[in-house]
């Protein structure tokens, strides 16, 4: 039943091969074709964008007041590509079995390797839409090292990559906007997916303004809508991003492929109380120049500065030499666990840990600025001042950011850090060609579960969104709508239209009708904590099946006594959120549910039952190589269904940054 | 792209204040340095030298219809932009930001211009027109300016507006000199801080030695 | 830093939809930890407000880490409140103390209708940018990323610009609620790379034309906008882009 239409043929022809057959649409049948873009992210811009300029009617989506603020514009270190301009041997091939390696072999390796391959395109790309990456002085592009990787293959600007690139796919869209071939519709918010025959025909949205329902026709949906991190509550995501409009695909019959891999950010700027709204991350590329510690003392209450060299623990440093502080996001997240679990975390809650630039400070850009300088025998002092101007040029805003939410000046004392929720790599279950199982139905970016297996590596979330944005649907989709030409556009009172907007009305007003007693926030703050406690970094069976009865109960309650103030036809910020929440707290039941199903520990997903003796997580490729994709079957009901993964270039090994 | 559109933009009708107050910080130049000469202590004698020259020569002449050109443009222009600029914010704050962020004096270039376009009839009706009236407004017969000095700067209320007009001129200078050049796009940071340095300069300068006349006429130093 | 938790008084504007007319109402939130983000405590009046069957007070935030532009909140008197290069959301009560009173604005210029409470449209932005914000190239296969080398110092210059995160302070912070910053950051940044070059004179005259018709006020160069703004964005780039601009109208034909 799974067809994932990977070609035939070995893995680095593949695309070649795809795109040397994929049929294609001539340029006077693509005026007549429409396409519905929902979110626009990087995924979601720069599809949006690509296909205005093949001459595809584009109608793009985004529920918030432009499309620049999309929450890839946080992404702050930088986009990785094959193009091994460091000579340090990068290679396509070195990308793609990286990815897979660092996806802990829970990802398709044809996806992967074609990821790798277009990723050089996008470089030239943003490059050529004047997105200012930053230089070397010779006036050529430069490159940073990413956790999980021993090159330098990331193309970075500043701590504000994700912002740059984005702006970038902006106006790229804005340019088809104001030629016509793109309308764009800000404030709108996607609430169902419309199904014609089987086909994915259009979508019900609403007016965030005007609180009015509207119907859209397209030949194609694409959702591009991002992760699911804020079923956490507590996430770096932004406070609007949400799974509604990918939970309501699959509850039209999209599967949901491994919803519980989740990724554990190691850097986030800690919890300070239950006020806590959103979690802030700092880029993984501190960690490049910054060396995290704990005392080796238990609950050590001295000041950071007053702890002396020798009674730190630099514990990632000891337990992988060979990656240090720069192994995967997944294996240094469940480090800081340990140590903070074990009672040696820092700061007023002892869940943190000092991630500390001092020493890289001075030994690595203070001596190389004197050198620089000619200052025989720099003194300390010096030191740190030279140092301290070419770490703000790396890192200022991030520096700034810190500073600004924590009151503390990292340049003179440690950070303080702790993971949180930052991604999702489970996501929607897509074929070769980013089509969902429904026909017509495609998935870009976050919102699919495709690229990054179990883990996704640092700096590879960019590259995916604009992989397939740019250099994939553009191709692909062109292989289902040279099908469609002969479709004529479908009115919106077609009785499909007429009973998906009547469903979504329904749903409305019966949360509108609740007038129960506890707000939407107090919800989503419960289910967060369950899903944290219980689906968080360190999973086992008897928390997910706790878990699962809790949220059922949630779910109940939720439903008979949330209290959603004002009225539906005019702006009602809280009435978006509680349909965002109510979808989440059933995801969450998925995702403990997928959990619980995969008794093994891969990537992000850690289940405490499958551990080495040394605590380090253990795979089982036998019984668990394959995708589980979730078909939704009724209220707290799904199927699983598995799409098995073979591995023919890039063998499974147990992953080892020892 | 018609000139029309050009100078009817928003950046256009900058430039056109622009142009105009550098022609008119030209102006101020010339008109500083020859009335300089009464500090000659000759008794007018230089002063009105100069100003028999300004007065008879068919060249300047024809320069002060083009100077009076300039000045109805900057008035004009300059209060249709203080009017259109202000239509724009139609609810205003209820904290207002005052000087957190900007100068007093930079926004307050309507009400500075104004105080100097008041300043500017009186010193008109004062000079100009009564030499210009006795020429015939051709190149007639010229009155003593000098003397008329004497007599007009005697009075008090007139020193004290003629002060009030050089002070605000000291301001809407301060902030018109640069702001010119930036709208001529000037954005080069060493140039900026030259033609700031210069500006300040300018503004103090010229102003106080404006002033100054009025105040030795009264205290009876020339 | 220690922490300290305070009582204020909030005075906010509150205006049901844009055709209705707006006041401002006063509130007391209580035992605000100094902890806690500027947002965060509008966050904790909300819910009070919703749990006693009052309207909770609108207003737009979404990535709460200073980088998206949609928070917009003027604060006693200026655009994303007391702190230097900073947004609302990463606003922090530390910058308060017990007993304050605090006055929260929306935006206001004519080209931000208020929507509800505190929130503008912005869309007028998005049209500036439609008006030529761009570089004209097709997805596909351009030059590889190093055929051109950029110097350094104008790439980072360009960079600088491109931070502009279009939150609209700085339209906000504008006697004459000129648009002219952010204008001049997008010009700047692409007028500064070589793959902007081509266009650089049609884009001044197209995006100054659009800030125009948008009901935008004319730059008086009073340097308020780059005071609040939360990039630190440069009046010098609205040097730059009167420089464009003319050049460009003095040719155009």
């Amino acid at each position: 039943m799974l067809d994932s239409k990977i070609p035939s043929g070995p893995l680095e022809q593949k695309w070649v091969d795809y795109k040397g057959h994929v049929k294609l649409v001539n340029p006077a049948n693509k005026r007549k074709l429409e396409v519905i873009v929902v979110g626009t992210g990087l995924a979601g811009a720069s599809a949006a964008a690509s296909l205005g300029e093949l001459g595809y009617k584009v109608k793009a989506f985004c529920f918030q007041d432009s499309p620049r603020r999309a929450h890839s514009i946080a992404a702050q270190g930088g986009i990785n590509a094959a193009k091994n301009y460091q000579n340090d041997g990068d290679s396509v091939f070195r990308l793609f079995y990286d990815t897979v390696k660092g996806g802990d072999y829970r990802a398709r390796e044809a996806n992967v390797h074609r990821l790798a391959e277009v990723s050089t395109s996008i470089i030239d790309q943003c490059v050529a839409q004047g997105v200012p990456f930053a230089r070397d002085y010779g006036g050529l592009l430069n490159n940073r090292s990413f956790g999980g990787t021993q090159v330098k293959r990331t193309f970075y600007a500043a701590g504000q990559t994700g912002q740059q690139l984005l702006i970038g796919a902006y106006q790229a869209m804005e340019r088809q906007v104001a030629l016509g071939n793109v309308q764009q519709y800000t404030r709108h918010e996607m609430l169902d997916v419309v199904i014609v025959d089987g086909k994915a025909r259009g979508i019900i949205c609403r007016n965030l303004v005007t609180g009015e329902l509207e119907r859209h026709f397209g030949h194609a949906v694409l959702l591009c809508t991002g992760g699911y991190g804020n079923v956490f509550y507590l996430s770096t995501n932004a406070m609007g991003s949400n799974v509604t409009a990918a939970w309501k695909a699959h509850k039209k019959g999209a599967f949901f492929g491994n919803p519980c891999f989740t990724q554990i950010h190691p850097t986030c700027i800690p919890v300070s109380g239950d006020h806590q709204s959103k979690l802030t991350l700092m880029s993984e590329s501190l960690r490049n120049d910054g060396r995290i510690w704990v005392p080796k003392q238990q609950g050590d209450k001295r000041k950071a500065n007053d702890i002396p060299e020798e009674e730190r623990d630099y514990y990632l440093e000891r337990r992988y030499p060979a990656f240090g502080n720069l192994v995967p996001r997944d294996v240094a997240s469940r480090a800081a666990k340990e140590r903070c679990d074990a009672g040696y975390g820092v700061g007023t809650t002892g869940q943190a840990v000092y991630l500390d630039f001092k020493y890289n400070l001075i030994n690595k850009y203070g001596r190389a600025e004197a050198n620089k300088l000619g200052i025989a025998n720099p003194d300390t002092d010096t030191l740190i001042r030279l140092g301290k101007e070419v770490v703000k040029e790396e890192y200022g805003n991030l520096f700034d950011m810190y500073e600004k939410i924590t009151g503390e000046n990292p340049y003179e004392v440690p950070m303080r850090i702790y993971p949180a929720v930052h991604y999702t790599m489970g996501g929607l279950w897509v074929d070769y060609e980013l089509m969902t199982n429904v026909k017509g139905l495609y998935a870009l970016g976050e919102a699919n579960f495709s690229d990054h297996g179990a883990n996704r590596l640092g700096a590879s979330a960019l590259m995916q969104g604009l992989a397939d944005g740019y250099y994939v649907i553009p191709y692909t989709i062109g292989n289902y709508l040279a099908d469609e030409i002969a479709t004529k556009p479908i009115p919106t009172d077609h009785p499909s239209f007429i009973q998906t907007e009547k469903e979504v009305a329904d749903r409305i007003s019966t949360l509108m009708n609740i007038k129960g007693s506890q707000t939407v926030e107090s919800f989503h703050k419960r289910l967060g904590k369950i899903m944290w406690e219980k689906c968080g970094m360190a999973r086992n069976e008897k928390g997910l099946k706790e878990a699962i009865v809790e949220i059922q109960q949630l779910k109940k309650e939720f439903w008979s006594d949330v209290r959603i103030p004002g009225a539906i036809g005019e702006m009602n910020p809280e009435l978006d959120k509680a349909g965002r929440v109510a979808d989440f707290i059933e995801l969450g039941e998925l995702m403990c549910k997928d959990a619980l199903n995969r008794n093994e520990s891969c990537g992000g997903h850690f289940r405490e039952e499958s551990q080495t003796e040394e605590g380090e997580a253990m795979r089982n490729d036998k019984d668990f190589a394959y995708v589980a994709a979730w078909e939704f079957k009724g209220e707290s009901n799904w199927e699983l269904h598995k799409e098995e993964l073979t591995f023919e270039v890039a063998k499974p090994t147990q992953r080892s940054y020892k | 792209m018609k000139w029309s559109e050009l100078f009817t933009s928003s950046v256009g009708k900058k430039v056109i204040m622009a142009l105009t107050g550098i022609f008119l910080i030209l102006f101020l130049i010339v008109h500083v340095g020859l009335n300089a000469t009464i500090w000659a202590m000759d008794g007018g004698e230089m002063f009105n030298k100069g100003a028999h020259f300004m007065g008879s020569n068919i060249v300047p002449r024809i320069l002060e219809i083009g100077l009076f050109a300039g000045i109805i443009l900057h008035i004009v222009q300059g209060l249709m932009l203080e009017f259109q600029n202000r239509s724009k914010r139609k609810q205003g704050y209820a904290v207002a930001m005052g000087n957190k962020g900007s100068k007093w004096y930079s926004r307050s270039m309507g009400v500075l211009g104004t105080l100097i376009l008041l300043f500017l009839v009186v010193h008109i009706a004062d000079f100009w027109l009564p030499n210009r009236s006795n020429q015939g407004f051709l190149l007639g017969e010229e009155i003593n300016l000098y003397d008329k000095m004497q007599e007009v700067f005697k009075q008090e209320w007139v020193v004290a507006l003629y002060l009030l007009g050089c002070f605000s001129l000291a301001w809407h200078l301060l902030h018109g000199f640069q702001s010119a050049f930036r709208t001529f796009g000037v954005s080069n940071k060493k140039y900026l801080a030259l033609i700031n340095c210069v500006g300040i300069g300018f503004s103090i300068i010229v102003p106080l030695a404006f002033a100054m006349m009025p105040v030795s006429f009264y205290f009876g130093w020339v | 830093m220690e922490q300290y938790s305070m009582n204020l008084t909030l005075k906010v504007w509150r205006q049901k939809n844009a055709n209705e007319q707006g006041r401002f109402d006063t509130y007391q939130v209580k035992d605000i930890s100094s902890e806690m983000s500027f947002l965060e405590m509008i966050d904790v009046l909300n819910e009070e407000m919703i749990r006693e069957g009052k309207d909770p007070i609108a207003f737009d935030h979404d990535c709460r880490e200073g980088i998206c532009g949609m928070c917009s909140m003027y604060i006693d008197g200026r655009p994303h409140g007391p702190w230097q290069n900073n947004t609302v959301c990463q606003l922090h009560m530390r910058a308060y103390k017990d007993g304050d009173t605090i006055v929260i604005e929306p935006w206001r210029a004519n080209a931000f209708p208020v929507i509800k409470d505190l929130m503008v449209d912005r869309s007028s932005f998005d049209r500036i940018i439609q008006a030529g914000g761009y570089i004209s190239v097709n997805t596909g296969s351009p030059v590889d990323a190093n055929a051109i080398p950029v110097n350094k110092d104008m790439a980072d210059a360009s960079f600088a610009a491109a931070a502009c995160i279009g939150c609209g302070a700085c339209v906000s912070a504008c006697k004459n609620s000129s648009a002219m910053l952010f204008l001049s950051a997008k010009v700047t940044h692409l007028a500064l790379l070589p793959q902007g070059d081509p266009e650089r004179r049609s884009r001044a005259l197209k995006m100054v034309a659009q800030m125009d018709k948008e009901g935008f006020g004319a730059c008086t160069n009073t340097g308020a906008c780059e005071a609040v703004c939360p990039k630190g964005i440069s009046i010098e780039n609205i040097a730059r882009l009167n420089r464009e601009y003319l050049a460009a109208g003095l040719v155009a034909e």
